[in-house]
């Protein structure tokens, strides 16, 4: 028997899909908005902090390091000529984020010794500007001791796949994984429960309808357009930030695929729960939105997580997507380099399209 | 017995259904011939719909049998949703698409050619001035068309048995009259329908009903059989006397 159940199914979806300004809306500003707003307020890098200096040693020596503060371009270096006591009001007033003090003895310790101290203090009310500082104080004293020949042990980083640690590369395929769980599992979620509560579902169900039948003609317009989706979030990304792209394309588009099919089995599983749309959306986005974002490493490294979040980031779909198209995008990583997150989301897909599917036939009873 | 099992179209053996701890159809025995427009009666929540979901094979039921167009509903419900065509009381249509979008899509899913279906749903939609062709979205359309448009969608497939859920409600009374012509003429063609509904004036339009109520059948016959029996003027009238 021939079937054009399936086609029938997936023109009247595309016509939803087209008709509707909010899908339209998600799948297309949203990426933007969110593009714009991780790539220009997310910025990773900080320049012209502010900095005190307190130089009471007053020598040559003391004042070429000062002077490789300003140079490393990421200070803005002044001698506010206070009293040391008042060094708290420089912080309260907000005038400075960090304070450089260097001790009377320095030039003389440093000559004899070849090690001296200096103190730093930093402005730790916004911590992560706080570590950032303190990376690039720990870097131009580094270098500083490197040129003079102080430091007994000659560190020599070497930063790969990212050499500027530009942020841009860690959130475009970042957002790549957030859109697309959220576009996959939020719209088909919504699909559903949409027929649900308009009574077409029960009109359907009425017809000699199979339940693969249903399910694959809803879902296959949902998975062209997160395609879509990926490749527009992509090319924007790579023209916007020259974020790179070393690896195979059509490597990145059969992974695409599979994360798009494991988000697609969690947007049905919510809808064979869910009875009406606000429930769907309510349910779709708590189980992609802030877990992708919080527990995928895309924006905080996993090793860092208290040990139970690090148990919770193995069932995040994201978490594995993330390893494979940062592997792909930034290193250049091939199929056999990727076989492990890749079974991973196999497995995800296949139990959540199996809970799905039975929980969706048993409907038809 | 006679064996009149060829002639019916819809025969219930103790047919029941319980959602958890609450009975909505209790024991239902019921046979409905061929050609018969058949009423199901009762206020909200008397188990009309259950007892149709049933019948349409939407719903399993709980204990009892039914055969219906042939099919038994528990072990043939594939098979019975072929012959059946089945309109919701919400009209369920797809607002966001055309009118011909909803004809063809319904076509597509009972497997129906496109040719065919257009000319059945041209004959059904002529005489109310729907016009396939409009681009207008079925959302614009009043609640008499989108009503005929539903009932154009379930008989796409030429079913011989037809169900409609409360198909009359929110409907002024013109198109009322109007789609119960429609419904004559369906029965005349052979078609066996079934109907739920709480207008009691539309009871008279049956040929035989049942009069269900928490999820039993009350009473059942002739609209004429029964007002004579229960000596009263009308089905309202019938109606009242019996539930209370």
């Amino acid at each position: 028997m021939k079937s054009n159940r399936i086609p029938a199914i997936m023109l009247k979806e595309a016509n939803h899909i087209l008709r509707d300004p909010r899908t339209l809306l998600i799948v297309v500003l949203m990426p933007i908005v969110q593009l714009i707003m991780f790539g220009y307020a997310m910025n990773m890098e900080i320049r012209n902090l502010r900095m005190a200096v307190f130089d009471y040693s007053h020598t040559p020596t003391s004042r070429e390091l000062v002077n490789d503060f300003s140079a490393s371009g990421k200070f803005q270096v002044s001698y506010p000529n206070l009293p040391e006591d008042s060094i708290n009001q420089l912080f309260f007033s907000r005038k400075y984020e960090a304070v450089l003090l260097i001790p009377k003895g320095f030039a003389e310790e440093l000559n004899r010794l070849k090690k001296t101290d200096v103190q730093l203090l930093i402005d730790a009310s916004d911590p992560n500007a706080a570590t950032l500082i303190r990376s690039y104080c720990t870097s131009v004293i580094g270098r500083y001791n490197q040129l003079e020949k102080y430091s007994p042990i000659d560190v020599r980083t070497n930063i790969l796949y990212n050499p500027d640690m530009r942020s841009a590369y860690f959130f475009v395929p970042g957002l790549i994984a957030m859109i697309l769980v959220m576009v996959s599992a939020l719209l088909t979620s919504i699909a559903i429960t949409r027929e649900k509560e308009l009574g077409t579902l029960e009109q359907i169900l009425v017809s000699p309808i199979r339940s693969h039948e249903i399910v694959i003609g809803k879902v296959l317009p949902y998975i062209i357009l997160a395609l879509l989706d990926a490749l527009f979030i992509l090319t924007v990304g790579m023209t916007l930030f020259g974020v790179p792209f070393r690896g195979s394309f059509p490597l990145f588009l059969g992974f695409t695929l599979l994360y798009v099919l494991a988000a697609l089995s969690l947007g049905l599983l919510v809808s064979t729960v869910a009875q009406t749309q606000q429930v769907a959306m309510m349910m779709a986005l708590t189980m992609t939105m802030l877990p992708t974002i919080m527990l995928s490493g895309f924006i905080f490294p996993i090793a860092s997580m208290p040990k139970l979040l690090q148990l919770f980031t193995y069932i995040v779909p994201a978490k594995y997507y993330l390893q494979i198209i940062r592997g792909i995008m930034l290193k250049g990583n091939n199929l056999t380099q990727l076989l492990q997150p890749m079974l991973a989301l196999i497995i995800m897909t296949v139990v959540m399209l199996a809970v799905a599917v039975k929980r969706f036939s048993l409907r038809l009873k | 017995m006679p064996d009149n099992s060829k002639s019916l179209m819809i025969q219930t053996t103790d047919l029941t259904k319980r959602f958890g701890r609450f009975t909505a159809v209790d024991k239902l025995n019921l046979s409905i011939e061929k050609g018969e427009i058949f009423g199901f009666l009762g206020a909200n929540g008397a188990g009309k719909t259950t007892a149709i979901r049933m019948l349409c094979g939407l719903l399993k039921p709980t204990s009892g049998t039914a055969v219906v167009a042939d099919c038994d509903i528990t072990h043939q419900s594939e098979q019975l949703k072929t012959r059946i065509g089945y309109m919701s009381q919400r009209f369920a249509l797809y607002e966001d698409l055309t009118v011909k979008e909803n004809v063809l899509f319904y076509s597509g899913i009972y497997q129906v050619e496109t040719s065919r279906a257009l000319s059945v749903a041209e004959e059904l939609l002529s005489e109310m001035g729907i016009d396939l062709g409009s681009k207008a979205l079925t959302s614009s359309l009043p609640l008499g068309f989108k009503q005929r448009l539903a009932l154009t969608c379930s008989l796409l497939h030429d079913p011989r048995l037809l169900f409609l859920d409360e198909p009359t409600s929110g409907v002024d009374p013109q198109a009322r009259r109007a789609f119960w012509n429609v419904i004559n003429r369906l029965a005349e063609k052979g078609k066996t329908v079934i109907v739920t509904t709480h207008f009691m004036d539309e009871a008279e339009y049956c040929h035989r009903v049942v009069i269900m109520q928490e999820g039993k059948a009350i009473a059942l016959g002739e609209p004429a059989v029964l007002k004579n029996e229960h000596s009263v003027p009308n089905m309202q009238q019938l109606f009242l006397k019996l539930v209370s």
